[in-house]
Parts: C-alpha cells; structure tokens; sequence
C-alpha cells in the first residue's frame, strides 16, 4: 500500500493518502457494509412476500402487503394466538426486570460512588468480576438453586435472575462518581438533609441520564435472553417470543419436513416473526443510538 | 428501614480502625439500606448458585461426598473431548477475525473525515446487535438456506447447493464464527473508535509532521494505545464464546438433529441436567465452565486496568 507524504497539516486524523490506499479502505469498508447489512434489509423484504416469491422471485425485490398481511395472519393465528401471548410474556419479563433493576441497582451505584461502608471496595470488585462474565455461565447454576425452592415455570424465575444487573450497578456507580460534585450533597447535607433526603432530593433528580441508560441496557438484554427462560420455563405457555421463535422454527417444513401438518409456518411467516421479535429492540437500537454508545464507552473510564 | 441499620450498626465491629475519610464522605448505616436490595440479588443470584454448583459437582445424588466422581465421569463421556474441539475451534476462528477485522474496520472509519459518513457506517455496524440470540440465529438460518437466501448464488458458487450441505459439521465453527461476528462485531467497533479518539490529536500531528504515514501511525501510535481494548475485547469474547448454546441449538432443531443437540459444552451440560436428570453431571461441567469465566474475568479486573476499582 502507497502511504503518500504529509498532506493536510491541518488534519487531526490519520487520514488515508494515496489512491490505493483509499481504494483498499474503501473496497474492505462496503464489503463490510454489505455484510452487516444485507441480512436485515433482506429479512425486511422477505415477511412481505409470499413462499413462492421468497424462492423463485429476486431476492431483494418487494412483496405486496396482501401477502404481508397473509404471514400475520398466519402468524398470529398460530396455536391460537400463542405469539401474541410471547410477545406479552416478553413485555412482562423485561419490564419487571426493568423496575427491579432500577430500585435495585441506582441506590447501590450512588452509595458506592458517594458514600462509605465496610466492604465497599469488595462489593465494587465482585460487581465488576459478575458483569464481566458471561450471563450465560450462571444459568444453569441458578436453574438447580431454584429447582430446588420450586420455583421453575414461575415468571419469578425469570424476571429475579435478569434484575441482578451488576453492569447497570457500575454504570451508576461511575455516572454518581464523576458527575455529581460532591460538595453539592455536602451542602444538602449542612442544610439538614437526611441521607435518604440527600439521595432523593439532590442526587436522584441529576441522575435522569443514567436512569435511562441502565432501563434501556436492562430491557434490552432482558428482551433479548434465550437461555434462561429456555431453561427455567417449561410450558410454552410462559414462553418469551425469543424461546416462542424456536417453536414456530419446529413448525416450519421448510427446515423441519416431519412438521407438516396443520399447524404449519412458512418461510416467509418465519421471517416475520423474526422481525417482529427484535422490533422493541431495533427501535431503541436505531433511536437511543448516541445514547446507548455513550454508555458502552463509559464501561472503562481509565486511559 | 431501623432493622436494616442496626443490623448494619451490629456488622461494625469497633476494635478495627475507620477507613480513611475523603472529605465529603459520609460513612453512613444508610448506605446499607441503598445497597441492601443489590447486595440481597447478588448474594441469590450471582454467589448461592455458583457454591450450590460446587456442592452438587462434589457430592452424588444421593447427597454423599463424590471427590472428583462427577469431573471424571463428564469427562469421560464420549461427547466430551468432541464438545470441547467444537467449541475451541469456534473460539480460534471468532477471536482470529474480531481481533483482526475490528481493529481493521475501527481504524478505517476513524479516518473517514466527513461526519455523517463514519456516523452512519457505525450505526450499520452496530445495528445487528439488536438481533441477539435466537433472531440473529434464525436470520442465518435463511440465509445459509441456499433455496431462500439472497447470497443464493454465491452459496452454490461455493459448491453449496442445499441447506444439509452448508450445515455439514466441519462447516459449523466458521458458521457460529460468521453469525457471532455479523452480531457482535459492530459494538466492539464503537467501543475501538471510542478509544481512537481519546488518542491525543496533538500525538497524531506530531508523528505526522515527523513524516510518519498513516500506516505508521495506526502501527506506532494507534495499535499500542488500542492494546488495552484489544485485549478487554478478546478476553470477554473468550469468556462468551465457551458459553456457546444458542446456535448450535437452533441449528439442531432446524436441520433435524443433522447437527447433534449436544454440539457445545453447554448444551451437554443441558443434556446432563434435562435428558438424564443427573444435576450433578450438570452442575460439574457448569462449574468447569464458570471456572474459566471467572478466571478471565477476575484477571481482567484486577490486572486489566481498565476498570475504576479506586
């Protein structure tokens, strides 16, 4: 690759000279754009076409709204209306999560950043340790604790593990330790403010920010878990749509030929209800972009 | 609230020194009352279920101490060794191409001088992380579906003419390699971008009117500085990506067990828990693998450097 000389002394970036090195960039960068692209722009299309378009037709050609409204119908017509059932289901486990993370996890991150207890340095470390492991690798260990209190099938089952946030816990704890001067809450403090008043009055109206950041990351991941509910949850009663997607994929003869029968779902039906089970998610994805950025570059502070 | 703060009051124990003051500080039996809800999770959620699993992987299902039965008994199960290849050769082939391709991708868009254009291919990159779990899983289940697909034609180009032939076991690792990337890939390139720009423009000018190029700065200045990042990205992938369960499970359902229901760690560990009723069998490989996260995890926090522990 040609690196041409210094060009612009203006520029603060390390920007790309010479042709062939642009045109590398540039040829890497749209096949990457295509890649992350193409799938959902295709899965767009495809829940508005009919079996046969989806296979015969161009592949990125548009389907018809008829035919659109022919994969919800099948779709929400499914075992009875099951998906609107998961998709409920869903909507009440990440919301409930949702609360008790934030009752949960905004106290804890303020009296760790703002105030001192035994144990403090402890509890910091262990939340970090928790939020950097794989949610996954706990659980099946939480599924054996809790089959033995029998709670399984219970939505407790699901909403109590995901509302142990410790990563919404640091958000907090780094938001409270480094944008809220101390000498305020000091001030609250003269002027014969309780601890639970400092908190309330001073430090929880500052805090709007962060309050949304960790309701946007809980609802998000709590939306989007598969393994816990697929394990805690055993009738599909009490499915979430992400665990209901693998009962219709069961239903679908096109990658499972023994489902034939009257309860079948097509390709395109299929993909519709794959957008529709990352709908919620893709809408906070593409509006709270910054937002959600902001918060995945505050995890670590130190440079 | 009283109860919670003498029990606070009572863990005080008088003989041990203060810890030291910061002025502002308050040390407060209130801050037992804010953290008492987390504390009460974590203790529930995070500690009881991993010292339940020790207990179960030690002792036999009838309660007695088992030594190291149940470790070498899962072990010894012909799914084992196959189990861990799979997941190995994933994790070669995913961490290769992050490590590789994110930095690659992040250095490439922090050139970009217009705005809107870096903004915009950013949002491209990251959008497939709203698909997690099961919905990215059934979206590359279409699209390595060669009759569906809309990379049809280069699926068969590749000799690929039907889905059994795509999904053939040596195929899997770059398969679950490609799906983790297409679904992950865009947030590490947020977070690298992020970190390309705290690198002090005055260091980039300098080593620009030193006559350095840009590949010699993103060499000397920019790969050093990302070394930290590059590292937090591969260890938490490396922690996420012995967990494998999702993929591997859908795809066993949709090609009728084509691909074995026991392909990944986890999902043997499933099987141990759901098919054979043996949760002791569960609990050791649950363990063996929590082992490995919390190990990573832990160095990462304490030698990591990356993370305010003050």
């Amino acid at each position: 690759m040609t690196t041409g000389q210094v060009r612009v002394a203006g520029s603060r970036r390390a920007a790309v000279s010479g042709w062939s090195g642009r045109a590398i960039a540039g040829v890497a960068t749209t096949v990457f754009v295509l890649f992350f692209l193409i799938p959902i722009l295709w899965l767009l299309l495809a829940s508005t076409k009919n079996a046969r378009e989806l296979i015969v037709g161009h592949p990125f050609a548009p389907g018809s709204a008829g035919a659109f409204a022919d994969n919800w119908d099948q779709l929400f017509g499914f075992g009875d209306g099951e998906v609107t059932t998961w998709i409920g289901n869903s909507a009440l486990y990440a919301t409930g999560a949702l609360v008790i993370t934030l009752i949960a996890s905004i106290p804890a991150g303020y009296a760790m950043a703002l105030t001192r207890f035994r144990f403090r340095r402890l509890l910091l470390i262990l939340t970090l340790v928790v939020m950097l492991i794989p949610n996954t690798a706990l659980v099946l260990p939480i599924f054996l604790e809790l089959n033995t209190i029998g709670l399984i099938g219970s939505p407790l089952s699901v909403i109590l593990p995901m509302s142990f946030f410790p990563f919404g816990v640091y958000l907090t704890y780094i938001y409270f330790s480094t944008s809220i001067p101390r000498d305020l809450l000091a001030a609250a403090r003269v002027d014969g403010c309780g601890e639970f008043q400092v908190f309330a009055k001073v430090a929880l109206p500052l805090a709007a920010p962060i309050v949304a950041l960790v309701a946007f990351f809980s609802f998000v991941q709590s939306w989007n878990n598969f393994f816990l509910p697929f394990v805690m949850l055993p009738s599909s009663d009490g499915y979430p749509i992400q665990v209901g997607l693998t009962s219709l994929l069961a239903s679908t003869p096109a990658f499972n030929p023994s489902s034939a029968g009257t309860q079948s779902i097509q390709l395109p039906t299929l993909a519709l209800a794959t957008v529709i089970s990352v709908l919620p998610v893709l809408i906070v994805f593409l509006f709270a972009q910054r937002f959600l950025i902001a918060g995945m570059t505050a995890g670590g502070t130190k440079e | 609230m009283t109860t919670v703060d003498e029990d606070a009051r009572r863990t005080v124990t008088p003989h041990r020194p203060p810890a030291v003051r910061r002025p502002g500080d308050v040390r407060s039996a209130t801050s037992y009352a804010f953290i008492a809800l987390y504390v009460l999770l974590t203790v529930a959620f995070g500690i009881l279920p991993m010292l339940y699993a020790v207990y179960l992987a030690f002792t036999t299902g009838e309660g007695g101490f088992a030594g190291l039965a149940n470790f070498t008994r899962v072990a010894g199960d012909f799914r084992f060794l196959p189990a861990v290849g799979h997941v190995a050769f994933y994790l070669l082939l995913w961490l290769v191409s992050l490590v590789l391709l994110v930095t690659l991708l992040a250095l490439i868009v922090h050139t970009i001088r217009w705005r809107w254009l870096s903004g915009t291919l950013r949002l491209i990159f990251y959008l497939p992380g709203a698909l997690a779990g099961a919905s990215s899983v059934l979206l590359w289940l279409f699209v390595l579906d060669p009759t569906a697909s809309p990379v049809g034609g280069l699926l068969r180009s590749l000799g690929l003419a039907s889905f059994v032939q795509v999904i053939m076991p040596a195929h899997l690792p770059p398969i679950f390699a490609i799906i983790a990337f297409w679904a992950g890939a865009g947030g590490w390139i947020v977070i690298m971008y992020g970190a390309l720009n705290n690198i002090s423009p005055d260091v980039i000018e300098a080593a620009r009117i030193d006559g350095a190029g840009t590949l010699q700065i993103a060499w000397r200045i920019q790969l050093p500085l990302l070394r930290k990042w590059i590292s937090y990205m591969g260890i938490m992938s490396l922690a996420a990506g012995t967990q494998l369960f999702v993929e591997p499970q859908l795809l066993s359902q949709a090609s009728n067990a084509v691909v074995p229901n026991d392909y990944s760690l986890n999902q043997l560990a499933y099987q141990y828990a759901f098919q054979q009723n043996d949760f002791n069998g569960a609990a050791a490989i649950s363990l063996l693998l929590l082992v490995v996260a919390l190990a990573l995890s832990a160095f990462f926090v304490l030698r990591g450097g990356l993370f305010e522990t003050d």
